[in-house]
C-alpha cells in the first residue's frame, strides 16, 4: 500500500492517490455525485411528506391532528444520528436504505413546522372570508395556506440538506452506505483511515469536500432565511 | 407549576410507548431471519425451530413485543447474542463512558458558545459579529468524523501529544479528571464532539441576546444611565433559560448520536457498541441500547421542559 498511495501532486495526479492507486480528484468528483444525491433526495422525499402530512394536520384539525403530530413526536424522541443508522443498519446498508432512514429522520421537524404555520394561518381573517365566499377547501388551502407555510418550511429544508449530507456520508462512514468500488466520500474517509500515519494530508481530502458541501448549503440556507424572514 | 408538571410528565409516558414499540419493531424491518447468525450453515431444521423457540421468535410479534416490555422494565433486557453477558450491564458500562465524553464536550461548548454568542449578538450587524458568525456556521457544518481524524493527525501523528484512540486501561469507574493519563484519552474526542454543538448553542445565544437587547426595557434602562456592562447582565439573564434548554437538548442529543466519533477514536461507549451490535446482527443488544439511548432522551427532553419552565414561566406548553 505504500506504493500505491502517492501524495498530493504526485506526477499526473494532482490531489494524489488512495490506498489502492485510484486518483484522488476523479473519485472526489464522482462521490460527489453520491453525496448530492443522498442530500437532496431525501430532503425532497421529506418535504413533499412532511409538508403534506402537516398542513393536513393543521388545516382538519381536531383528533386527526393530535394523531399525527402525537406520531411525529414519538419519532421526534430519537436523536437523528440514532434513528437514522439503526433504521439503516437493520435494513442492511446500502444506498436505499440510506435514503429512506434519512426521509424517515427529516419528516418529523418538517411536518411539525408544516403544521405549526398552518395552524396560525387558519385562524386569520382572510381564510373564513374566503370560506365564506363559498371557497372549497382545497383551493383555500392551495391559494392561501401553502403560500404562507412554504416560506419557513424551504428555510428549514435547505438547512437540513446540509445535515443530510453529513449524516449520509457518516452512513457510508460506518459501512452502511454504498459498496466499494462506488466512490462515495464518507467511504473513501473509513477507507482511508488506515493510511492516516503515511500519508495525513490524502486522507483529510473527503472530508474537506464534505465539509465545503455541507457549509454551502448552510450558507445557502442562512442567505434564504435573510431574504425571506422579514424580523432576523 | 405543579399541575403543569404533572400534565407534562404523564404526557411523556405514551410517547415512552410509542419509543418502545419503535425500538422494538425496528428489527422486524431487517431482512432475512434473526436466527441466520446464530446458526451454523448445516444446521437443520429441528435445530432452527428448537432455537426459535428458545428464544421466543415463533410468538406472534405482539406477543414478543408484550414479553419484552415486561421484562425491560424490571431490568432484564436480555443476555448479548455475541458475548452472552446481560445486555443492561454491557449498556450501562458502555452510557457511562460516553456520559464522560458527552458531558465534557456540552459543557466546554456552552462555556465557549455562551461568551462567543453574547458578543455576537451584542455587536450584532457589525464585523465582529460576521466574524463569531462564521465560528457557528463552521461549527455546525463541520463532519465531526473528519475532524477527529483531521485533530488525530495534527495532535497525534505530527505532534505526538495525544493518544490516538482508546479510553487508556482504566474504565469509567475510576475515572478522575485529574489523573492526565485517562483524561489525555478524553481530550481529543471531547473537543470533535463539542464542536457542532458549540455552533448550534452559539447561534441560539446570538439570536436570543440579539431579541432581548431589542425590548424597550433595554432602551428605558440605558436611559436611566445604566452602564453598559450592566445592561449586558440583564440581557444575559433574560436570555439564559432558553440558551440552558438548547444546552440540554444537545446533551441528550450527543449521548445518542456520538456513535460515529466513537468509532473514530475506539471510545467504548454507547456509539461503539451499537456500531458493533449492527455489524454482528446483536439483536437484545441493539434493542437494548436503542430503548435505554432514547429513554435518556425523552427523560432529559422531559428535564429541559420542566426546568425551563420553572424559570421562566411564560413559557408554556400545551
Amino acid at each position: 500500500m505504500a506504493f500505491r498511495l502517492n501524495p498530493i501532486g504526485f506526477r499526473d495526479f494532482r490531489l494524489g492517490t488512495d490506498e489502492l492507486g485510484r486518483d484522488m480528484l476523479s473519485r472526489l468528483i464522482w462521490g460527489g455525485r453520491m453525496s448530492l444525491l443522498m442530500g437532496l433526495v431525501p430532503v425532497l422525499v421529506a418535504t413533499a411528506i412532511g409538508g403534506t402530512l402537516g398542513v393536513v394536520a393543521g388545516f382538519v384539525g381536531g383528533k386527526l391532528n393530535m394523531l399525527i403530530m402525537r406520531t411525529m413526536d414519538i419519532f421526534y424522541a430519537f436523536p437523528s444520528v440514532l434513528l437514522a443508522i439503526a433504521i439503516s443498519g437493520m435494513m442492511g446498508g446500502g444506498m436505499y436504505s440510506g435514503l429512506i432512514a434519512l426521509s424517515m429522520v427529516f419528516v418529523p421537524p418538517l411536518c411539525r413546522i408544516a403544521e405549526t404555520a398552518t395552524t396560525q394561518v387558519r385562524h386569520l381573517d382572510f381564510v373564513e372570508a374566503a370560506r365564506a365566499s363559498g371557497a372549497s377547501s382545497g383551493s383555500i388551502i392551495l391559494h392561501h395556506v401553502v403560500g404562507n407555510v412554504l416560506a419557513p418550511v424551504l428555510i428549514y429544508a435547505s438547512s437540513l440538506i446540509s445535515v443530510s449530507v453529513l449524516l449520509s456520508a457518516g452512513l457510508s462512514f460506518l459501512g452502511l452506505g454504498v459498496e466499494p468500488p462506488t466512490p462515495d466520500w464518507g467511504l473513501m474517509l473509513s477507507t482511508l483511515r488506515q493510511a492516516i500515519y503515511v500519508q495525513p494530508l490524502v486522507c483529510a481530502l473527503p472530508g474537506a469536500a464534505i465539509f465545503i458541501t455541507s457549509l454551502s448549503f448552510n450558507l445557502v440556507s442562512d442567505g434564504l432565511r435573510h431574504a425571506m424572514d422579514v424580523r432576523i | 407549576m405543579w399541575a403543569y408538571a404533572g400534565r407534562r410528565i404523564l404526557y411523556a409516558v405514551p410517547i415512552a410507548i410509542g419509543v418502545t414499540v419503535i425500538c422494538f419493531g425496528l428489527v422486524f424491518l431487517a431482512p432475512g431471519d434473526p436466527m441466520v447468525n446464530l446458526l451454523p450453515p448445516d444446521a437443520s431444521p429441528a435445530d432452527a425451530a428448537y432455537l426459535r423457540k428458545l428464544y421466543g421468535f415463533d410468538q406472534p410479534v405482539p406477543i414478543q413485543y408484550a414479553k419484552w416490555l415486561l421484562r425491560a422494565v424490571t431490568g432484564d433486557l436480555g443476555t448479548s447474542l455475541q458475548t452472552g453477558r446481560p445486555v443492561i450491564s454491557e449498556v450501562g458500562r458502555a452510557l457511562s463512558n460516553t456520559i464522560v465524553i458527552s458531558l465534557g464536550a456540552v459543557l466546554l461548548a456552552f462555556s465557549l458558545a455562551f461568551v462567543l454568542g453574547t458578543l455576537a449578538g451584542y455587536y450584532a450587524g457589525r464585523p465582529a459579529d460576521r466574524a463569531l458568525t462564521a465560528v457557528s456556521v463552521v461549527g455546525v457544518s463541520v463532519p465531526n468524523y473528519w475532524l477527529g481524524m483531521v485533530l488525530i493527525i495534527v495532535f497525534s501523528v505530527q505532534l505526538g501529544l495525544l493518544p490516538a484512540t482508546g479510553m487508556g486501561s482504566a474504565g469509567s469507574d475510576t475515572f478522575s479528571l485529574f489523573n492526565w493519563e485517562q483524561v489525555k484519552y478524553a481530550i481529543l474526542p471531547v473537543i470533535t464532539l463539542s464542536m457542532v454543538p458549540l455552533g448550534i448553542i452559539m447561534r441560539n445565544t446570538r439570536a436570543a441576546i440579539a431579541e432581548v437587547l431589542a425590548n424597550d426595557f433595554v432602551q428605558t434602562l440605558r436611559a436611566k444611565g445604566l452602564p453598559e456592562t450592566m445592561v449586558l447582565r440583564h440581557a444575559v439573564r433574560n436570555a439564559f433559560p432558553q440558551v440552558l434548554a438548547v444546552m440540554g437538548l444537545q446533551f441528550g442529543y450527543l449521548v445518542g448520536g456520538s456513535i460515529l466519533i466513537e468509532t473514530i477514536f475506539t471510545w467504548p461507549g454507547t456509539g461503539f457498541l451499537l456500531s458493533k451490535a449492527i455489524l454482528t446482527r446483536d439483536i437484545p443488544v441493539l434493542q437494548g441500547a436503542i430503548l435505554v439511548l432514547a429513554m435518556c432522551f425523552v427523560a432529559t427532553n422531559l428535564a429541559v421542559d420542566l426546568l425551563q419552565t420553572a424559570i421562566d414561566p411564560r413559557i408554556r406548553r400545551t
